[in-house]
């Protein structure tokens, strides 16, 4: 700081304490200012979207098909369980590349093949998901001659694979060496030192990594328009052309019927409530699963 | 790990006991007692169990400790003093070969414990469950009790019935049995920071080493925590032989019966300057430089 410098002249020692004083007001009121904006934004987008979409939910919409147009009534439930079922597919892809690649890069990350590792996901974490979209389309739609949940999996898998790798890596990067030098020195192999203590550790931080990637893949919506392609009616083989939300939303928000921009409202919301609630349920399920990262001693 | 061994600056973890006047009065007796019996307990230690053989530690370029030669006695406490950056961490961590992990390291000469050589076994899993060590700071798994004592004996195939029977060996060996008996299946984390340390010392015990080492291990705690710590070491050198390395020398006082001193030379090398009985070390040291840093005019 420069008023409290080495060249300053010195000061009065209660002008200095006031000046201090007056400083951390005037920051304190500054963070809480920001804070505070930052809140009411994410609560000015919850808030509309509730405001708009609330009225167009009802019981139909979670288990009815989508409805032409005119028709009164219709939903989406095809579209939320094909979500469901692409990220589920998904996750087969991006959990176990995220969390062995995390490993890898955190437990035997000092060599140059690891530094191309982190360079490479990091990179894949930059490219935009329609890029991503159209590579899943080259090389499983066409082999395939159809769009598929496959695909759409496919695609939303490898988008995870970056989030999950670089949160593995900061978590698995927190567990206190001491730990690792405890379970070696007990005769403990690295295999069995990071199986067993490294990992359970390190266990709800991985989920929380893996909740963010499913939050950030369920809404996207680029990567499934030529890969999983959307579909108005019911769809259980991985190998069709499926229905998913944003799709479903994307389709009814750039209708001209408001009845269908209602529904696009009503469908972005049960998607940011899913995304919650995987949270939550997740934080739940974890929040004595690691005994406390940071608790230690 | 620095290259430099132990650095005890570290804040004291909780205690064992609020302080309460009657407990550190006990306590001072306590020590009071120990210090004084130490001089004649020395004399009968037993047959040679770890030796080194002109053991030299490189990290990289620079050389750590230079020719070691120390035998250590079965059944009975080895200290090992000294300033720090004299190498007796590098030393200790020689013995079950925890230097090893430390990429540029590199460990000439021998350490034979019960007459093999560390160095030349293939099976450094086989070494470290014989050579059991316990960490400056408490160390526990974030798991429950029972799991942290029950995690070595896991790894190393001990049939799961045998396991119930043997964590209560453990902890009663370690003196913590009846202090979490009736928790263990809390987290090791609700534990005080001497009882975390005797944690570390069942955790190790359950493995059924026979030579236990000790770096630091009081360190972080209290003096009444470290006070059950060297009760529990002078008990346990009945079964084990025990290494430590620590910067108390009231502490190596008290609890060795061997004590080696450690100093370094002008390249900053460790060495071993002195090694006798802990008495005869103490109150007739052969080496100036050990009577210089005993008496507090160096280190």
């Amino acid at each position: 700081m420069s008023t409290l410098g080495v060249a300053a002249p010195p000061r009065p020692a209660g002008v200095r304490l006031l000046r201090r004083r007056l400083l951390d007001r005037v920051m304190s009121a500054l963070l809480l200012i920001v804070t505070v904006l930052l809140l009411l934004l994410l609560a000015v987008i919850v808030g509309y979207i509730v405001v708009r979409g609330a009225s167009a939910i009802n019981f139909d919409f979670f288990v009815q098909l989508p409805k032409p147009v005119g028709a009164v009534g219709g939903g989406v439930a095809n579209a939320l369980l094909g979500t469901v079922e692409l990220i589920l597919l998904a996750s087969c892809l991006g959990v176990p590349i995220g969390i062995l690649g995390g490993v890898y890069l955190a437990e035997f990350g000092d060599n140059p093949v690891a530094d191309l590792v982190s360079f490479m996901a990091d990179v894949l974490a930059g490219i935009p998901s329609i890029v991503i979209g159209i590579f899943a389309y080259a090389v499983v739609v066409i082999p395939m001659h159809r769009f598929s949940a496959l695909a759409g999996g496919f695609a939303l898998g490898i988008l995870m694979v970056p989030i999950i790798m670089r949160t593995s890596v900061g978590i698995l990067r927190l567990v206190p060496a001491t730990l690792r030098e405890a379970s070696l020195a007990l005769g403990a192999s690295e295999r069995a030192t990071i199986l067993r203590v490294v990992l359970p550790a390190a266990t709800g931080g991985i989920v929380t990594g893996v909740m963010l990637a499913i939050a950030r893949v369920a809404g996207e919506t680029a990567p499934l328009l030529f890969t999983a392609f959307g579909n108005e009616y019911w769809q259980f083989s991985v190998d069709k052309a499926t229905a998913a939300l944003p799709l479903q939303i994307f389709q009814y928000a750039i209708s001209p019927y408001a009845d269908w921009q209602a529904k696009a409202w009503a469908g972005s919301l049960v998607l940011i409530v899913l995304v919650v609630l995987t949270s939550l349920m997740a934080r739940l399920a974890t929040r004595n699963a690691s005994v406390g990262l940071g608790r230690q001693r | 790990m620095s290259a430099w061994g132990g650095n005890a600056e570290v804040a004291p973890a909780a205690s064992d006991v609020t302080g309460d006047a009657a407990v550190i009065q006990q306590t001072t007796e306590r020590l009071v007692n120990i210090a004084v019996p130490a001089g004649q307990r020395l004399g009968a230690t037993g047959a040679t169990r770890v030796a080194a053989k002109r053991v030299n530690v490189y990290y990289g370029r620079f050389r750590a400790i230079r020719d070691i030669d120390l035998d250590m006695p079965d059944r009975s406490i080895t200290a090992i003093i000294g300033p720090s950056g004299s190498g007796k961490s590098t030393f200790l961590r020689c013995i079950n070969r925890m230097n090893d992990l430390i990429a540029n390291a590199r460990v000439e000469g021998q350490i034979l414990v019960d007459g093999a050589d560390v160095n030349q076994s293939s099976d450094v899993v086989a070494i470290r469950a014989r050579v059991g060590m316990v960490f400056q700071r408490p160390n526990p798994f974030p798991k429950s009790i029972f799991d942290n004592v029950a995690y070595g004996a896991r790894l190393h195939g001990v049939p799961g019935r045998r396991i119930n029977e043997l964590v209560e060996k453990s902890l009663r060996q370690a003196a913590l049995w009846d202090e979490v008996k009736d928790k263990l299946k809390q987290s090791a984390y609700s534990l005080s920071g001497g009882q975390q340390q005797r944690l570390c010392i069942a955790r190790c015990i359950a493995v059924e080493p026979e030579v236990i080492l000790m770096d630091e291990p009081c360190s972080a705690l209290d003096p009444i925590a470290t006070l059950r710590i060297e009760e529990l070491m002078i008990a346990l050198k009945e079964r084990y032989t025990i290494i430590i390395v620590t910067h108390n020398m009231q502490q190596a006082a008290r609890v060795s019966d061997v004590t080696a001193v450690f100093m370094f030379g002008d390249d900053r090398a460790g060495e071993l300057v002195e090694v006798g009985q802990t008495n005869q070390v103490f109150t007739r040291p052969g080496d100036h430089r050990t009577e210089a840093y005993i008496t507090g005019r160096l280190g």
